[in-house]
Formats: structure tokens, C-alpha cells, sequence
């Protein structure tokens, strides 16, 4: 029942959406399909005209009926190693985004470790974290890939690199708020036993940390994704979202496009969910009301 | 009788931005084995920062103290007393016994003898059958008794409690402190026990050191003449409440209502 109620709010939107998308590929495919009619010399009924526009092989923006089946054939219907097929094309950008996920979490928990516990990483360290991240990331791929190249990295390293300089980054921002985040008696408790840092460090600050870390990787994991498909953008990658995304860009295969997009924010969505799970799992390990 | 705790015009200063806060002021007191001391007065009289430098969570500015003969910072590395906070403190990702078990882990005791210590600390507080709850599923009193339980647990000969019951409603109030007399005499323990009731202070207490803030000082001790064993009645008797009386006429004296 509440998840009836829940449901309804977004479908209408959802709807709504699809509506004003429809509205809108009308609007764009119009021009060019009366251009078409005039030089054929065809004149067709407004409902046959109307159903024209939704049907161009390369439409402007293409109708989301189109999208849909150009998804399903190319996500179901197709052999996972044809490279058509956007269940490969997907895998190849996860697994750079998982990769690059899993170096980005490393490195921003260690930064995190490393800014809490020495006072100089604390002064010196986060400005140029920040600053790291004011660079446009569009401009930052393509030279991390020619360099790399340069030294004989190719594949799948240079884009999860990609992928992990934009998720370390909330990972960092959150485990420095986690891991200061036990209450004072917490600390002073800790002290009275005389206990190690080490100790506190994983009795308390460790424990303290883990939802900080969570909602910090669901941010992680998303901006991994992105990492990974403009990673793909600058090499000409032949494989991956981002390469379905440029090759429809050079060949006007705007269907080809936003499948490959729909199937983009899938992946996302999945990474998205599976991370929130992970958070579901371990806050109930770890004592958590259950909401 | 051997002292335990004795302080000698111990002086504390904040400084805070609003410039230098007495926290304490020449404070000289001395506290024996066994004795359950209980410090009363107003808000900002230094209880609990004299409290908290007993245990080495703050550094007195001036004068002199001792904590089982030794430094605070070295009877805190040996381990001396167990601290009660205001809040229950329990960490929220432990269940009740392993709650208990944090200090016993951090002091580095085998496994086996943790369970065995957990077990009788459980006991001691009443909370058998508990072991396995996490601290949200438990009442706020039971919380309470949980960290008790927990400052018990490695058997430290000193308890600090800092307003330990200060949250909670009269009645759970009033059958943890039966409680706490109870395990008091069973363990002879020393306490000291910061409170804003003056019942309480009396019920619990061999001796009450009355203080008053600006400067954070002691301006009253009394040594109370009620007998060990104290049913909750007691405190109907001519003689708790002229103790009382003794208390809030020291609260009054020292209370300055030109603020």
C-alpha cells in the first residue's frame, strides 16, 4: 500500500516527462520532415505527418518509443559479446568504473586517515583537494590519457584513473566528517581507559564513520560512472558508453545516443542501489533501529 | 582512615573568549577509602570540572592533587576509577555486553575472562538477559545502569559519576540510587557523585561538599550521621532532613541571586 502511494507521485511525473518529450521531438523532427514531404511533393494527413516525425531513422531528438525499442534490441536481443550490444558496451564502462570506484574510495579513506590524524595534512592537504575538483574534468581526461599513454598505460587504467580523481574526492570530504564525528563523552571515555590511538581509531572513530562513508560512496560511485564515460570521450575508445555516445554523435545516430544514455543512467542507477544496500546490510549488522 | 583523593588549594582557570572563567578556586579536600561523597551546587560551581580532574580530563592551573597516592594522569594510566558521564555514552553499534566488554578489550583481558566479568557486572546492575540488546532497545534507566556496568567492569576501586540519574524521571531515579547504595555496600567501592538534588545527595552520601560558582569553590562539608543501611523512608527521618536543611542552607549562602 505505501509503496503504492509512493509509486504514484513519480509515475506522474515519469508521465509527464514522456509527455513533454513527445511534444518535443514533434517540435525538432518537424522542420525537417516538411522539408522532406515539400521535395517529394507529399502531402499526407496532419495524424500521418505527426507519425512521421516520430519515426525518422535520425531524428533530431528522437520519440521515447524509439529510444525504448532501440534499448531493448540492443540490450536483449543481441549476443553480450557483440559489440553492438549495449549489455558489452556497459560492462567495458563498469568495470573502469568499478575499478576506478574502488582506488577512489581507498585513496579518499586515506586521505581522510591522514587529515584527521597529522595536524599538517590537516592545514595543507584539503585547499588542494578542493582545488583538484575546480578543474573541468573534460579538459583534465584527455591528458591523463595521452600521458599515461606516454608512459605505456592504455585500457582500462587510465579511465578508472579518471574515474577515481572524481570519486575520491566525496569519499575524502565525508570520512574526515565521520571519523570526527564521535561525541565528546565518546572521546573523553576513551581516554579515562588510557587507550591507544590506534585503539581509538577503530573502536570508535572507524565505527563512527561507516554511515558518513556510505553516503559519501553512493555520491562516489555515480561520479565514477561519469569519470569512466568522458575517460572514453578523448581516447576513441571503441568500446563503452562514452564511445556509443561519440560514435552516434559523428554518424547522426541520435537513437544509437540516447539508448546508449538510457543505458548509462541504468548502470547508474544499479551502482546507485547496490552501494544503498550495502548501507542497509551493514547499518543492520551494526545495531541500527530499523527505520 | 586512607585517603584517596586529596586535593590542596587546587585552582582551575577557562580561558575562554569571554576572558578567564574560575572554574575552581582554591579547592583543598580529602576524600577516604570507601566513602561515597556526593558535590551539590548551582550550575558553573566547578563539580564537575573538579570531576574531571580527579579522572585527567582536565588539567588544574594551580595547587595540588592526588588520586591513590599518585598523579591523575598516572592513577588514569594505571586505571583507577571508572567514570559514569551524565549521558549513558553507549556506543551505538555494540550490543549491552560488548558495551561492557570496551574497556576489558582496551585493557587487553582474555576472552574468557571477559565474558566472566561481563556476566557479573550484569548481574550487579540487574540487567541479565540483556546482553545481546543494543543500547536503543533498552529504557534510558537501563541505558544508565548498562554504563555502570560498564565503569564496574575492570573493578576499579574509584567510580566518578557525573549526574549520573540527572535525565532521568523520580522513580527510576529513586530505585537506582537504592540500587547504587546497594552495590556501594557490596563492593566497597569509593564514589564520588556530582548532583543537582539534594535528596539525592543526602540519601546516597557520607559526605556532601556543598559548593558555589564564580569562583567554583567549596563552601560547605558534611559528614553525614545517617546509618549505613538507608531504606528509601529514611528520608522522612528528623535527621535527613535536618542534613538537608544543613545543604540547602550552604546551596543558599553560597548563591549570589544578584545575577
Amino acid at each position: 500500500m505505501t509503496a503504492l502511494r509512493n509509486s504514484v507521485p513519480v509515475i506522474a511525473i515519469l508521465l509527464l516527462i514522456v509527455a513533454g518529450w513527445y511534444v518535443g521531438s514533434y517540435a525538432l523532427n518537424a522542420p525537417f520532415q516538411r522539408d522532406l514531404d515539400r521535395r517529394a511533393g507529399v502531402t499526407s494527413t496532419p495524424w500521418e505527418f505527426v507519425v512521421k516525425t516520430m519515426t525518422q531513422p535520425k531524428p533530431t531528438l528522437p520519440a521515447p518509443h524509439q529510444v525504448a525499442q532501440n534499448f531493448f534490441e540492443n540490450t536483449f536481443l543481441r549476443k553480450v559479446t557483440s559489440n553492438r550490444s549495449l549489455v558489452y558496451h556497459a560492462w567495458v564502462t563498469l568495470s573502469a568504473t568499478l575499478l576506478g570506484f574502488a582506488f577512489g574510495t581507498a585513496l579518499g579513506i586515506a586521505i581522510a586517515v591522514g587529515i584527521v590524524h597529522v595536524t599538517t595534512l590537516d592545514r595543507s592537504l584539503m585547499p588542494w583537494i578542493i582545488a583538484s575538483q575546480t578543474i573541468p574534468i573534460l579538459a583534465l581526461a584527455p591528458m591523463i590519457i595521452v600521458v599515461l599513454a606516454a608512459v605505456g598505460i592504455t585500457g582500462l587504467i587510465p579511465k578508472s584513473l579518471i574515474s577515481t580523481y572524481l570519486s575520491f574526492f566525496p569519499v575524502a570530504v565525508g570520512m574526515v566528517k565521520g571519523l570526527r564525528s564521535p561525541e565528546f563523552t565518546h572521546l573523553d571515555l576513551m581516554h579515562t581507559y588510557n587507550a591507544s590511538k590506534a585503539q581509538v581509531f577503530w573502536k570508535l572513530r572507524v565505527p563512527a564513520s561507516v554511515p558518513f562513508l556510505f553516503t559519501s560512496m553512493k555520491v562516489a560511485v555515480a561520479a565514477s560512472l561519469v569519470g569512466a564515460i568522458v575517460g572514453e570521450l578523448p581516447t576513441g575508445a571503441v568500446a563503452g558508453i562514452g564511445a556509443k555516445l561519440l560514435n552516434g554523435s559523428y554518424y547522426s545516430q541520435t537513437i544509437d545516443m540516447f539508448a546508449a544514455l538510457v543505458a548509462g543512467s541504468v548502470v547508474a542507477v544499479m551502482l546507485v542501489l547496490l552501494v544503498g544496500l550495502a548501507a542497509r546490510i551493514t547499518e543492520r549488522l551494526m545495531g541500527a533501529r530499523p527505520a | 582512615m586512607q585517603s584517596i583523593i586529596s586535593a590542596r588549594n587546587l585552582d582551575l582557570v577557562f580561558q575562554t573568549a569571554d576572558g578567564p572563567v574560575h572554574a575552581l578556586n582554591n579547592v583543598t579536600l580529602d576524600i577516604g577509602k570507601g566513602e561515597f561523597v556526593s558535590f551539590i551546587g548551582p550550575s558553573g560551581c566547578g563539580k564537575t570540572t573538579f570531576l574531571r580532574v580527579i579522572a585527567d580530563l582536565e588539567k588544574p592551573t594551580g595547587g595540588s592533587i592526588s588520586v591513590n597516592g599518585m598523579t591523575p594522569e598516572q592513577a588514569r594510566q594505571a586505571r583507577a576509577y571508572g567514570y559514569v558521564f551524565q549521558a549513558a555514552a553507549l556506543y551505538p553499534w555494540r550490543t549491552i555486553e560488548k558495551n561492557i566488554a570496551l574497556p576489558l578489550e582496551i585493557m587487553g583481558i582474555a576472552k574468557t575472562e571477559q565474558a566472566e566479568r561481563i556476566k557479573q557486572t550484569l548481574a550487579l546492575v540487574n540487567l541479565t538477559g540483556f546482553e545481546k540488546k543494543f543500547p536503543w532497545q533498552l529504557s534510558g534507566g537501563m541505558q544508565q545502569r548498562a554504563s555502570i556496568a560498564r565503569a564496574l567492569a575492570f573493578d576499579a576501586d574509584l567510580l566518578l559519576m557525573d549526574e549520573p540519574f540527572g535525565a532521568l524521571d523520580e522513580i527510576v531515579r529513586d530505585h537506582l540510587n537504592e540500587q547504587l547504595l546497594e552495590l556501594w555496600a557490596r563492593t566497597t567501592k569509593t564514589i564520588c557523585f556530582v548532583t543537582h538534588s539534594i535528596p539525592e545527595a543526602v540519601y546516597l552520601s557520607t559526605k556532601i561538599v556543598v559548593m558555589s560558582p564564580r569562583p567554583g569553590r567549596v563552601t560547605d562539608i558534611i559528614e553525614s550521621t545517617l546509618p549505613k543501611e538507608r531504606p528509601l523512608d529514611i528520608r522522612e527521618s528528623p535527621e535527613f532532613l535536618a542534613i538537608a536543611a544543613r545543604v540547602r542552607d550552604g546551596l543558599r549562602a553560597g548563591h549570589s541571586y544578584e545575577d
